[in-house]
C-alpha cells in the first residue's frame, strides 16, 4: 500500500477504546490540576503572583522551603548508600538470598504508609528497637528518644522509601554482564578505575531514576512526617494539609501546593531526560 | 581474591543483610505489639496475649470504616481494570501519534505528590458542583488505580501476539468469542497482579481520601490515622498486622501468577 493510500491514524476505530480512559482522567485529574493552577495565579481584578511573593517573602517559609529539601537529601542519601550495594547484592544473589531480598522488598510496597510510620514510632521510642541496638553495641551510653527528631524522620522515611531506590537500579544491574568487569581486569585495569569507568556509567539511569523517586517521594510525603516529628517541624507537604485541613487557609495551602507541585513535576522531566541521556531505558 | 574485592564483596553483603532486616523491621514490630500484652508496646513484651484482636471487635468507627474502604477499592478497581484494559489495547494495537503522552498522563498520578491531587481535586470537584463525598471519594480513587492498570496490561499486550486472534477466527471462531478465549486467558495473570497492587494501593491511600471525608464516610487509614493521634494503644497494630496478612496473601498469589521477578520489574 502506498503512503498517500494509507489510511489516516485517526480512522483506525481502536483509537476509539483510548477514549472513555482519557477523558476520565482528563476530567476528574487532568482539570483540577490546571484549575488549581490557573486560581492560585488569580487575583479580585485579574491575573497575579502576589501569593508567591507574599509567601516568599516571610521568613518562616524559606524555613519550610529549607526543611523539606534537607530532609528530602538527607533521605535519598540514606536510601542511596544503602540501596546501591543491595541492588549489586540483590542481582548477584543465590536463589534462596534472593528470594529473601525480594520479599523483604516487596512486601513492605503492598502496605501502607500509616502502618509503617505508626511501626516506626514504636520502633524510635527512647525503649525503641534502635535506642536498645545503639546502646547495646556501645555507640550511646544510655537510651535516647529518636521520635519527634530529623533523624528518626530521615531513618523512617529511608526505610520505607528504600524499596523504590533499590528496584530501579536493580533493574539495570542485573543487565550488566560481569565479564565486562573482568576484561577490564584482564586488560590491567584496577578495581577503582574498572568500578568508576565500567560499571558505574552502566548503573547510571537506575541510578538517576531511583534518586529521582526517593527524593520526590519524600519531598512530598505528609504521613510520615506527620507521625515522626509532629506539628513543630513544617514541610511544605505538612504546611499544605495544615492549611487546608486544619487552618481553612485555602489561599497559602494552594500556593505551596503548587510550588510542590512544579517542583515534582521538575524532578520528574529533568530525570527522565537524564536517564534518556545516559542511554537508560527505564 | 584481592583486599579489594573482597572489602566490596563484604560492603555488598552487609548491605543485604541490613536491607532486609530493616526492611522487615516494622512488619515485625507491628505483629509482635500486637500479640503483646503491654499497652505501651514494650519489646519484647512481657507476655503474649490476644486482648488487642479481641477488642478489635467493639472499636467504634474501625468496621464501617474497613467496609468503605473495601468498598471504595473493589469497586474503583474494576472501573479502572475496564477504562485501562480498553485504553491499553489502543495504547498498544493503534498506530496514531500521541500514544506515548497518553500513557505518561494515565501514569502520571503515581509521579506527582498525592496530596497535591487530592487539593486538586477538592477544588477541581467543587468548581464541577460534585458535592457528595462518597461519590467524589470513589471517583478521585479510580484515577489512584487506574495507573496500575494502564502500566501492567500495556506491559503484558505488547507481549502478545495478536495474530492468534485471527487464527481463532480461523478456526471458527467469531470476534468476540476469540476475545475470551485467546486474549482474556493469557491476559488474566497481568489483570490479577494488576488488579491487586491496584486494589492495595486505594486501600493504603491517605493522602488524597483525606480531602474526601467526613462523619459519615471515612477510609480505613484515615480511621488508623485518626485513633494513633488521639489515643495510641496495641489495637491499632492488630488492625496493621492485618493488612500485613492481607499484603503477605497479595504476594503469595502474585509470585504463583507470574513470579516474584517479575512483580519487581521498575
Amino acid at each position: 500500500m502506498t503512503k498517500s493510500g494509507a489510511p489516516s491514524p485517526w480512522r483506525d476505530p481502536v483509537v476509539l477504546l483510548a477514549v472513555p480512559a482519557v477523558l476520565y482522567i482528563s476530567i476528574v485529574y487532568g482539570f483540577p490540576l490546571l484549575w488549581l493552577l490557573l486560581k492560585s495565579f488569580s487575583g479580585p481584578t485579574g491575573p497575579t503572583v502576589q501569593p508567591y511573593i507574599a509567601f516568599m517573602s516571610d521568613p518562616f517559609n524559606w524555613r519550610v522551603i529549607g526543611n523539606t529539601l534537607r530532609i528530602g537529601l538527607w533521605v535519598t542519601v540514606v536510601c542511596f548508600i544503602i540501596g546501591y550495594p543491595a541492588a549489586f547484592a540483590l542481582a548477584r544473589a543465590g536463589a534462596v538470598m534472593q528470594i529473601i531480598m525480594l520479599v523483604s522488598i516487596i512486601l513492605p510496597l503492598s502496605i501502607g504508609a500509616v502502618v509503617k510510620a505508626f511501626a516506626w514510632q514504636i520502633v524510635l521510642r527512647r525503649d525503641g528497637v534502635v535506642s536498645q541496638l545503639l546502646v547495646g553495641v556501645g555507640i550511646w551510653d544510655e537510651p535516647q528518644r529518636l521520635l519527634f527528631t530529623e533523624a528518626g524522620l530521615v531513618l523512617g522515611a529511608a526505610n520505607i522509601f528504600l524499596p523504590f531506590m533499590i528496584l530501579p537500579i536493580y533493574s539495570v544491574v542485573k543487565l550488566i554482564d560481569p565479564r565486562l568487569s573482568e576484561a577490564g581486569a584482564t586488560l590491567g585495569a584496577t578495581p577503582l578505575y574498572r568500578f568508576t569507568r565500567v560499571t558505574l556509567p552502566l548503573t547510571l539511569p537506575g541510578v538517576v531514576s531511583g534518586i529521582a523517586f526517593v527524593f520526590s517521594m519524600s519531598v512530598s510525603m505528609f504521613v510520615i512526617p506527620s507521625l515522626l516529628i509532629g506539628d513543630r517541624f513544617q514541610t511544605l507537604s505538612t504546611l499544605t494539609g495544615r492549611s487546608f485541613l486544619l487552618m481553612r487557609n485555602e489561599q497559602l495551602g494552594s500556593t505551596t501546593a503548587v510550588i510542590l507541585l512544579v517542583l515534582a513535576v521538575s524532578i520528574v522531566v529533568f530525570s527522565t531526560w537524564l536517564a534518556r541521556r545516559l542511554g537508560g531505558s527505564t | 581474591m584481592t583486599l579489594e574485592e573482597r572489602v566490596v564483596r563484604w560492603i555488598m553483603w552487609f548491605a543485604a543483610g541490613f536491607t532486609v532486616v530493616f526492611l522487615m523491621t516494622p512488619l515485625l514490630v507491628t505483629v509482635a505489639v500486637s500479640f503483646g500484652s503491654s499497652t505501651v508496646f514494650t519489646l519484647p513484651p512481657p507476655e503474649w496475649s490476644t486482648r488487642w484482636y479481641e477488642r478489635l471487635a467493639n472499636t467504634r468507627g474501625l468496621w464501617p470504616a474497613l467496609l468503605t474502604s473495601l468498598q471504595v477499592a473493589a469497586v474503583s478497581t474494576a472501573a479502572a481494570m475496564v477504562l485501562g484494559t480498553l485504553c491499553a489495547i489502543a495504547l498498544v494495537r493503534g498506530r496514531f501519534p500521541g500514544r506515548e503522552a497518553i500513557s505518561t498522563f494515565l501514569v502520571s498520578p503515581l509521579m506527582l505528590p498525592g496530596l497535591v491531587i487530592g487539593i486538586a481535586m477538592l477544588q477541581g470537584y467543587k468548581a464541577l458542583g460534585l458535592r457528595d463525598v462518597y461519590v467524589s471519594l470513589l471517583v478521585a480513587h479510580v484515577v489512584i488505580t487506574l495507573p496500575y492498570v494502564v502500566r501492567t496490561v500495556v506491559a503484558a499486550l505488547s507481549l502478545f501476539d495478536f495474530s492468534l486472534i485471527d487464527a481463532a477466527r480461523t478456526l471458527g471462531c467469531n470476534y468476540p468469542m476469540a476475545l475470551m478465549r485467546v486474549l482474556v486467558p493469557s491476559l488474566a495473570p497481568a489483570f490479577l497482579t494488576s488488579g491487586m497492587f491496584a486494589f492495595l494501593a486505594s486501600m493504603d491511600n491517605y493522602p488524597i481520601s483525606i480531602f474526601f471525608t467526613d462523619a459519615w464516610t471515612k477510609t480505613l487509614p484515615i480511621q488508623m490515622l485518626q485513633y494513633v493521634e488521639e489515643r495510641p494503644d496495641p489495637t491499632i497494630a492488630a488492625i496493621s498486622a492485618g493488612l500485613v496478612l492481607l499484603a503477605i496473601l497479595a504476594l503469595v498469589i502474585g509470585d504463583r501468577l507470574v513470579g516474584l521477578r517479575k512483580l519487581a520489574d521498575f
